[in-house]
């Protein structure tokens, strides 16, 4: 494999190729739209449209982090088991201390430390990150199922559950968070050094780490992001199912992973943006959505998930092979 | 540990002891904590259940030697175990449920072996990707319930004895020996670990990676067909997510047999003291009454640690 030195900041033309890629994928999820609007007639209804926009917020909040672990080239799949654990922590803290801020604080922290954990046996044990993090997938199984002994974790304040039911002026909750999370991400990684500094690791670590780029910090950097962010998107779960059970995570993964793909994110690392995994959540979740008003049984989703992520590897395969 | 000979040196009995300490210690542990762990209905307990995994492991083995992964192992194990069950119940035959079980295991494998070696994307992407595949198709084929009622003459399977020795474990000697012959004993065998050492040797010698690539990967889908059939047979049904989750277990077993995830440096003997040592610790942590779910938490644990000596290793 050759390596060939990239320029790490994206040029900034008006139509740049990483615009380019995004309209394309904004195209895309309008060309579905317009599918689902001819072909079923609740798409349109505006229940129906809230809904899609709050599903892609979930969604979202899992894959952002991811995004920034995809970029240094690696992978985060304890997300999902991550989700359950912070959520299931979470809902006993509230239910506790009758405090849902101390639980939302629960939610962080404990998906901070998984995150942390992952990036030090990334970072200082150098194993590589889909094996360590596919165990951690598994220790928090196990965790998980050990602490909650199948019970269930029912019933929250009111005003916790606006955080992932409620309305603002109309439009879900979880969309102002969306906004948010997106800007902040976006400008992270866009106009941070940081978050230049990931793309760099990414794009060449041995060039990253020759112009000094503190690689150990960095990565343990992404990692706990990626891990904080399940554990956002933990608490938004647990407000909007108002339940907190074991196995809440165990189809959270994939769609993640899908998500960041989509959205033009490439594996091999230092290509693709916080935005293209907002782009790649809405059209997945436009997919999901669209087979549920389809009336196609659910046990269809996990293999059409699985065709998307295999399809979006391809191309990224292709497109990476024209790069270099 | 300074070996730097070429991987395919590497003599299957001139090993670190790793995984032998890790066997002997869980063993004794084990013994001391819980009395009835050494009775020989345990252990030959402990023997039978672990050649499901067993099953699993051999090929897990082929496919992280060439540096690559199959996390579809367990879903595709799902989905053949279900086929088992469908096939056999309308038709009434044992054999048939297993044809059916290798050929879609086989059909899996290649697809897998044609994305990571044809297409070059990356193994633990691909196997992810038709992971949620054949997990769709056991749903969808299934319908979402177990399939019940499964003839006897599959069920035999798993209860009877030839030689009063179980089934199972003659399965499971006559599956190792297989491998062991291919892996040390044929020329696939040393391509195999060329696949992970020396790729480009390959290429020089005239062979094709890829076709050998996809052939490994085959090889895994058709084991994950066999073992289907063993666990219907054990579970005397088929049931839509009874194999989820066990190619971890099978990484877990290689993991701690001291087969490298960098370096193509195979050791099939290693797998199955693995194998026994997975299978020591969850029959353990049973008889100790603790939940299956500690159980889980303890393989993951075990992978992390066997990966990080291996790290050690590598670096030294």
């Amino acid at each position: 494999m050759t390596d060939i030195v990239k320029p790490v900041a994206p040029a900034r033309a008006f139509l740049s190729d990483d615009f380019l890629q995004i309209l394309y994928r904004l195209l895309a999820a309008l060309m579905i739209c317009t599918m689902l609007a001819v072909s079923t007639e609740s798409f349109l209804y505006l229940a129906n449209i809230l809904n899609v926009l709050r599903q892609t917020s979930l969604l979202f909040f899992i894959a952002s982090g991811l995004t920034l672990v995809v970029l240094t080239a690696g992978l985060d799949l304890s997300v999902g088991a991550n989700v359950a654990l912070s959520a299931c922590v979470a809902g006993t803290v509230i239910h506790q201390s009758g405090q849902p801020v101390l639980g939302v604080f629960a939610a962080l922290a404990t998906g901070a430390t998984v995150g942390v954990l992952n990036g030090a046996m990334v970072a200082a044990l150098r194993i590589p990150s889909f094996i360590a993090t596919y165990g951690m997938l598994w220790v928090l199984n196990g965790l998980t199922y050990w602490y909650m002994a199948g019970e269930v974790i029912h019933g929250f304040p009111p005003a916790f559950r606006q955080i992932g039911s409620g309305y603002l002026l109309g439009l879900p909750t979880p969309v102002y968070l969306l906004v948010i999370f997106l800007a902040i991400g976006a400008i992270f990684a866009q106009r941070t050094v940081w978050g230049q500094e990931i793309y760099a690791i990414g794009a060449n670590p041995t060039a990253a780490q020759l112009s000094g780029i503190p690689m150990s910090r960095r990565l343990l950097l992404v990692y706990a992001m990626s891990g904080t962010m399940a554990g956002l998107a933990s608490v938004i779960f647990l407000a909007r199912l108002n339940s907190a059970e074991a196995d809440i995570g165990e189809s959270l993964t994939l769609p993640a992973i899908a998500a960041v793909l989509i959205g033009g994110t490439s594996l091999f690392g230092g290509v693709g943006s916080v935005f293209g995994t907002f782009v790649g959540a809405l059209i997945l979740t436009l997919v999901l959505n669209g087979m549920n008003l389809l009336a196609v049984n659910s046990s269809w989703q996990p293999l059409v998930t699985g065709v998307i992520v295999i399809l979006a590897v391809w191309l990224d395969t292709k497109a990476r092979r024209r790069r270099l | 540990m300074a070996e730097t000979a070429p991987a395919i040196s590497a003599h299957p009995l001139r090993r670190p002891p790793g995984v032998a300490i890790v066997l002997t210690l869980l063993v004794v542990v084990f013994a001391a904590a819980a009395p009835s762990f050494i009775s020989s209905t345990n252990i030959a307990n402990v023997l039978v259940q672990s050649t499901l995994l067993l099953l699993l492991s051999l090929p897990m083995t082929l496919v992280i030697m060439t540096e690559g992964l199959d996390l579809s192992m367990g879903a595709v194990l799902t989905l053949t175990s279900i086929i088992v069950a469908i096939v056999s119940l309308s038709t009434g035959s044992m054999a048939l449920g297993l044809l059916a079980a290798v050929t879609v295991g086989t059909v899996f494998g290649l697809a897998n072996g044609y994305l990571v070696a044809g297409l070059n994307i990356p193994p633990f992407v691909a196997t992810l990707g038709t992971l949620g595949m054949a997990q769709g198709l056991a749903l969808i084929a299934s319908d979402g319930q177990s399939v019940v009622g499964i003839p006897r003459s599959v069920t035999e399977v798993y209860l009877a004895s030839l030689f009063s020795v179980p089934l199972p474990i003659v399965i499971g000697v006559v599956a190792y020996l297989a491998f062991h012959g291919l892996l040390y004993h044929t020329r696939f065998g040393t391509y195999i670990f060329a696949l992970g050492g020396n790729r480009e040797a390959l290429t020089y010698a005239g062979l094709s990676p890829t076709k050998l690539l996809i052939a490994v990967y085959a090889i895994s889908g058709a084991m994950a067909g066999f073992a289907g059939l063993l666990m219907t047979a054990r579970m005397n049904a088929g049931h839509p997510t009874a194999g989820l989750g066990l190619e971890f277990d099978a990484i877990a077993a290689v993991a701690v047999g001291g087969t490298s995830f960098e370096r193509g440096n195979g050791w099939l003997l290693g797998t199955a003291l693995g194998v026994l040592a997975v299978g020591v610790l969850r029959n353990g942590l049973n008889l100790l009454a603790l939940p299956s779910s500690i159980q889980v938490a303890s393989v993951g644990a075990l992978v992390i640690l066997a990966l990080f000596f291996d790290g050690l290793r590598s670096r030294s």
